[in-house]
């Protein structure tokens, strides 16, 4: 069985068409990217599969079973914007996703603040944005879920950050787990995919093995999508 | 362990070409133990497939074998190993040969450089 199936998925926003005829298979232990220009319906694929948004028509499977209150404890979604309540600690936060999640293993996440050099009583207020980011992703990979859903992780962040970011991810998601990171930054991204999705005006263009895409068209996944896209 | 990649080549590849170096250089030693593929992996900072996927064909090389429930070993076959660091070798110099006639360097010069370098 896949892990998540989107079967002819389209969604409208009044009359305007934002995802047309959307098919997809993700099996387990995959990180894959969601590739695609800003605007071209990356988000609401991913707030469909997490059941924020309902689709016009057609179905979305998790495990088998139509999206809901079961595939919501075991995907893991980091949003574009941030919605963490800056007046609390780091502790206190933890302790809320704790409260919050059965699946969330509040040990490991203590550990990777630690790493982070943060001390559990800071205030989220008084943190940079770099390290609010670090600490969402923490929150996120820390649950023991079957999906990471991650969009735009990468949104604005230097260099020293992504790598953290990668890492993290890397070090966090295992071989029961698949990853789907969605972002238009490409070639910062690019190593760690096993397989790319590439979005544009609502449709997906192309899917496809990372390194078998780079045999085939002789070059990076970034070159392909731009000769693709021209942007 | 240091690996680069260059975005434009498949990654497991580049992974093959540059374990394989490590194990004929002797910096992996013959005989050793591999640690485990997702160390490996977060080690080179690749994504576990693609690090499992290179590890076949180092396999398929018979560079490494498998020990049933005990991981992966570097052959202890130096014949073998010899072997890839003559491939190694003859490519190298190949490569070599054709920079320096690029630059319109005879064979015989070039070896006289050689010769030169040596001392």
């Amino acid at each position: 069985m896949e892990l998540l199936e989107c079967i002819h998925i389209y969604k409208n926003y009044d009359k305007k068409q934002v995802l047309k005829d959307i098919n997809l298979k993700i099996p387990r232990g995959k990180i894959i990217g969601l590739l695609g220009k800003n605007g071209m319906g990356k988000t609401t694929l991913i707030k469909l599969i997490n059941d924020l948004l309902t689709p016009t028509s057609g179905e979305i499977l998790v495990n088998g079973k139509r999206v809901g209150v079961d595939s919501k404890k075991i995907i893991s979604y980091l949003p574009e914007r941030t919605y963490l309540d800056k007046s609390m600690t780091i502790g206190e936060t933890l302790k809320f996703f704790n409260d919050f999640y059965d699946n969330f293993d509040i040990e490991k996440a203590k550990r990777l603040v630690k790493d982070l050099d943060l001390e559990i009583d800071t205030k989220i207020s008084k943190m940079s944005k770099g390290m609010q980011e670090k600490l969402q992703l923490i929150l996120v990979m820390s649950r023991n879920v079957l999906l990471y859903i991650l969009d735009e992780p990468l949104g604005g962040v230097d260099p020293a950050t992504r790598d953290y970011i990668l890492d993290t991810i890397l070090n966090n998601f295992n071989e029961d787990a698949s990853v789907i990171i969605s972002t238009h930054l490409i070639s910062d991204i690019e190593r760690i995919l096993d397989e790319v999705i590439f979005i544009d005006k609502g449709k997906i263009i192309l899917a496809s093995d990372a390194d078998k895409l780079r045999e085939k068209e002789k070059g990076s996944i970034d070159e392909i999508f731009r000769r693709m896209f021209k942007c | 362990m240091n690996f680069i990649f260059d975005n434009d080549r498949p990654i497991y590849i580049q992974l093959v070409e540059q374990l394989e170096i490590y194990i004929i250089s002797g910096k992996i030693k013959s005989g050793e133990k591999l640690p485990s593929v997702r160390d490996l992996a977060l080690k080179t900072k690749v994504n576990p497939n693609t690090m499992q996927k290179a590890l076949v064909e180092l396999e398929d090389l018979k560079l490494i074998y498998t020990e049933r429930t005990n991981g992966k070993y570097v052959t202890k076959d130096k014949k073998l190993l010899n072997k890839f660091k003559d491939k190694y070798a003859k490519e190298k110099t190949k490569k070599y040969l054709n920079e320096m006639q690029e630059l319109g360097f005879m064979k015989t010069e070039i070896i006289e450089i050689l010769k030169e370098d040596d001392k």
